[in-house]
């Protein structure tokens, strides 16, 4: 057995190749350009590199006045989502090898909310409908003992899937009817009522459910699924919104 | 309803004036239910009239006024008429909701809406009760032959 090694040739990990990468990136910088336009870059990329890296490169590299939010680069924080290749994606999250990279690929801002700069939309009219469904835990019992308010297992999976929200956006900036006019609610507002409505331990689910039961609440959503395919933490987004509808149908949650 | 935080809507609120039943909720559900029952009553229709028999080529005005004057055809065509009516008109406020951006436009196409519906249904339900193939002292050149053999 031990002969038998000498013959061998030493093992090289196999040489991963980079490739070239072209980025068509959608450009507005509101000091000078009346319209966005596109611009593209050439980037030199690994399988394992993501679109983030990409807009690293550029912005380090070729031009740095090319503007963009990022913060933890881990899909945790929830500030790089972008249209990517017309679907909404977290740029760090997005692997290069998961991409067509025969074609260019396209970058552009989430759709639907005011345009400040390149990559960068104004969030607040989003942040707004998030506040609105008040999305904290309310209850006037102190809890046993003065420690923690008890659940069961079931009572926690029950909300499970919608407390791992990241406010992103990606999900209210790919709804169609969210476009129309930005003042529907919008997915994430309901998914974070969601949360807290189907919270054992809170006691407002109905204060939610009115306030979700508008003109431009839950009804306006039509079953698109597009806020399904947009979540980066895989949230069943249309059935939270369905639940809720549900729950405002029966009253209670 | 146990409220920790006073008059939870006021910071924000969207519309103004909040009328007691909510629209938007029966009118999403009248949207299912009545699809639901469209399914049945749309796809019973085009089954009868173009398969059943003689198929497409057995449609005439002697079939549609033989159809009009049996009582189950008559209630079958009048839930369609003002199921489908309804649903088509709200599905279309709907999109107006939607695509027109100014009061004006929006006021305009749901009142448009509006007149259309009734008035199709309201003529509609009048023919299905009140059509006779063969009105009585017409000229027998305005109608259809088969009156003569009745
Ligand atoms: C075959 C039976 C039918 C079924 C099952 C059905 C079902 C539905 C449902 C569930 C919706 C709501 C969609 C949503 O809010 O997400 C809808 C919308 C609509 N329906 Fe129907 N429907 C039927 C027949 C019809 C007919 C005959 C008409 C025309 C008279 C019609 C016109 C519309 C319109 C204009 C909308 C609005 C479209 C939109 O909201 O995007 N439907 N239908
Ligand atoms: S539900 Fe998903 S897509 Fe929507 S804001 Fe939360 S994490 Fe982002
Ligand atoms: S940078 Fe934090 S989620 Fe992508």
């Amino acid at each position: 057995m031990s002969n038998a090694t000498i013959d061998q040739k030493p093992v090289v990990p196999e040489e991963i190749k980079s490739f070239t990468v072209t980025l068509i990136v959608r450009r507005f910088n509101p000091e000078v350009d009346e319209e966005p336009h596109w611009q593209d870059f050439d980037v030199q990329l690994y399988p394992t590199d993501r679109v983030l890296d990409a807009l690293h490169k550029i912005k380090w590299e070729q031009d740095g006045s090319l503007t963009f939010r990022r913060s933890c680069a881990h899909g945790i924080c929830g500030s790089d989502a972008m249209r990517i290749n017309g679907r909404n994606r977290l740029a760090c999250k997005t692997l290069m090898k998961d991409l067509d990279v025969t074609k260019p690929i396209y970058v552009e801002a989430i759709k639907g909310l005011p345009l400040e700069k390149d990559l960068i939309v104004d969030m607040e009219p989003f942040f707004a409908s998030f506040k609105e469904v008040q999305p904290f835990l309310m209850n006037s019992v102190t809890p046993v003992k003065g420690k923690e308010r008890i659940q069961t297992v079931a009572q926690r999976a029950r909300f499970d899937d919608t407390t791992k929200c990241i406010l992103c956006a990606a999900c209210t900036s790919s709804c169609p009817v969210f476009w129309t006019d930005g003042q529907y609610f919008g997915p994430a507002a309901i998914v974070n009522a969601h949360r807290f409505i189907f919270d054992s331990r809170d006691e407002n689910a109905a204060v939610r459910l009115d306030i979700l039961n508008d003109k431009e609440g839950v009804w306006r959503c039509r079953t698109t699924f597009n806020c399904t395919d947009a979540c980066p933490r895989g949230i069943q987004v249309t059935q939270a919104i369905a639940e809720v509808k549900q729950a405002i149908m029966r009253g209670k949650a | 309803m146990t409220s920790t935080i006073d008059a939870p809507r006021s910071p924000y609120t969207r519309s103004t004036k909040k009328s007691s039943i909510n629209w938007e909720k029966w009118g999403w559900i009248y949207m299912r239910v009545s699809g639901v029952v469209l399914v049945v009553l749309i796809f019973g229709h085009l089954f009868v009239n173009l398969m059943i028999g003689e198929g497409v080529s057995a449609l005439n005005f002697a079939f549609v006024a033989g159809k009009l004057t049996n009582p189950f055809w008559m209630v079958w065509d009048v839930i369609m008429l003002w199921l489908a009516l309804i649903h088509g008109g709200n599905g279309m406020r709907t999109l107006v909701n939607d695509y027109a951006t100014s009061r004006i436009s929006r006021g305009i196409l749901k009142v448009a809406i509006l007149v259309s519906v009734v008035s199709l249904i309201t003529l509609g339900t009048l023919v299905v009760f009140t059509f006779d193939p063969c009105p009585a002292g017409a000229p027998a050149d305005l109608v259809a032959s088969f009156c003569k053999t009745l």
